[in-house]
């Protein structure tokens, strides 16, 4: 079966090019200054010294990390009960409900996240029904929530489809021997339910917390233009003031928070599965 | 107490699709609206539709797009299939490390993946367009195809391809008639999945193309800053076309269930 080998060859050339040379360009401008070609290579910090030193870009990384939090939670407290009751409906109801979520998945992000500006606008649709009620407009375009409202909505179908990929593989005769020994429907949800879908939930974070913290044009098309999150710092450096050494080391250390994260949920996983007798 | 519950979560339920859908329809409705408008119904009207077919700009977009994520999808697709079939006789040492850069592109934020390509095109000097929009694909594609073929590899019998050639086919012949066809089905969802990924791409496209080349993405997010209905005119048909085809996959495989039921 050697002839079959050497098929692997030509990709792995490619990959050494299109994507670890690429990384590799990252990692060296974001340790060069400006100015610097490859002769002149000198090692420097001074790229992150000025990222840490500006209470701006400090900022600017809080609130990406709270808009991220927050958004994940709320993607598990909204998401969570959707995929158990999908989980628990009856098989027909069941694949439908499942193709109704999906569906949107399908459909380009951008165009959904423009159509949520109309619906936001101060004189849009949601304003427009408020107004029925004599309510007076409430402005949400341009807004934290809307913000929040924007990746939530993008990101929500990949929490739910996790959760319910999980209780869907769980041995539902834990639940009828949590009944006979006598524990009530809270207890049975609790004790065997919740622990046995966190695998569920937490690769449900990872897929959340990461498109969520990188975010550009949520927060651009959302957020108005001076609504600044970490990834509109990075497009602003690449693409307008063209300090490619600045935009790469704050890419680094967004990747480097990034894979922090996914490193403790990671650790988590294996603590739960451990303590639940390593069901997956 | 037990029709409560039930109650309370179909509502539930309705509130969660009415938000899933409530941008899909606000785009349907007002690809009508006879005014310029994104917040005010006025009338039936057809002008935005005609007025994205008559803006060459927009018909560039998705003429770009289509072709882009056409051929993208079929080199990924046979790039990643000759690969995976590759790999799954090499080594492991190989194998896992194959596998740990393709992680890369599909871990990494895809904004981090965009400018380490940026950087990579522009310091080669290739001129960015249609072909680093191209190869940029192809590269974030691949890995997506090998992810969907090589699990189908590992449950084909070893020695099939070497019962094939004992018989007298060349390795080629082999290849072809023994064990494309029997990861068949990993290959058509790996296409799949590469074709979808290509066609919706937003942040690798948007860093890596200049000349006047854009995406359907890149378009959607320029016109965004100005008031723009026929976004919502071509929004509608992708929502219809993409509609069509998810409920054709779902609804023929039950059709043809039925008929052998019966």
């Amino acid at each position: 079966m050697k002839q079959f080998r050497n098929m692997a060859y030509p990709y792995v050339v490619w990959i050494a090019i299109m994507i670890v040379l690429p990384m590799l360009l990252i990692v060296m401008y974001a340790f060069t200054k400006k100015g610097n070609d490859v002769t002149t290579f000198r090692f420097t910090l001074e790229n992150f010294t000025y990222f840490f030193s500006d209470p701006i870009f400090i900022d600017v990384l809080e609130r990406s990390l709270v808009i991220a939090v927050l958004t994940t939670v709320i993607c598990i407290l909204l998401g969570y009960p959707v995929a158990y009751i999908i989980a628990n409906a009856n098989p027909k109801a069941k694949t439908m409900l499942v193709l109704l979520i999906t569906l949107p998945m399908w459909i380009n992000m951008l165009v959904r996240t423009y159509a949520w500006m109309g619906i936001l606008q101060d004189d849009g649709v949601i304003n427009g029904i408020l107004g029925y009620f004599g309510i007076a407009p409430i402005k949400m375009l341009h807004t934290s929530f809307a913000v929040v409202l924007g990746m939530v909505y993008n990101f929500i179908p990949f929490m739910i489809l996790q959760i319910y990929t999980s209780l869907t593989k769980m041995d539902k005769s834990l639940l009828d021997a949590a009944n006979d020994l006598g524990a009530n429907k809270l207890q049975r949800f609790l004790k065997v339910t919740l622990p046995l879908s966190l695998p569920g939930v937490i690769s449900g974070i990872t897929l959340v917390f990461l498109p969520a913290v990188s975010s550009f044009f949520i927060p651009k098309l959302l957020g108005g233009g001076q609504y600044v999150l970490i990834g509109n710092v990075i497009e602003s450096q690449f693409l307008t003031s063209g300090n490619w050494n600045f935009g790469s080391a704050i890419s680094l250390i967004m990747a480097i928070i990034i894979m922090l994260s996914m490193y403790i949920a990671k650790r988590v996983d294996k603590d739960t599965s451990a303590k639940t007798g390593g069901a997956k | 107490m037990k029709k409560e519950r039930k109650i309370i979560s179909q509502i539930f339920m309705a509130i969660m699709l009415l938000f899933f859908y409530a941008p899909i329809i606000y785009t349907v409705v007002f690809s009508f609206n006879g005014n310029k408008s994104l917040t005010h119904l006025s009338g039936f009207s057809l002008k935005w539709y005609e007025k994205m077919f008559s803006s060459s700009d927009m018909m560039s977009g998705i003429v770009y797009t289509v072709l882009i994520a056409v051929i993208a999808t079929i080199v990924s697709t046979i790039v990643g299939t000759i690969t995976a079939i590759g790999l799954s006789k090499s080594n492991n040492v190989l194998k896992t490390m194959v596998e740990r850069t393709n992680d890369l592109p599909i871990m990494n934020p895809e904004i981090v993946t965009a400018i380490g390509l940026l950087m990579f095109f522009s310091s080669l000097g290739i001129k960015k367009g249609f072909v680093t929009m191209l190869l940029a694909h192809i590269m974030f594609c691949i890995p997506y195809v090998m992810l969907s073929v090589t699990p189908k590899l590992r449950r084909l019998d070893p020695n099939l391809a070497d019962a094939c050639m004992d018989l007298g086919a060349t390795p080629f012949q082999a290849l072809i008639k023994v064990i494309v066809p029997q990861i068949m089905p990993g290959i058509i969802s790996g296409a799949l999945i590469a074709f979808t990924m290509s066609f919706d791409d937003f942040i690798i496209s948007y860093f890596v193309t200049g000349n006047g080349v854009n995406n359907i993405s890149i378009m959607v997010y320029t016109m965004s800053k100005r008031i723009n209905p026929s976004i919502n005119a071509l929004s509608t048909i992708i929502i219809l076309l993409i509609t069509i085809v998810l409920v054709l996959i779902n609804i023929i495989p039950l059709i043809k269930e039925r008929k052998q039921v019966k």
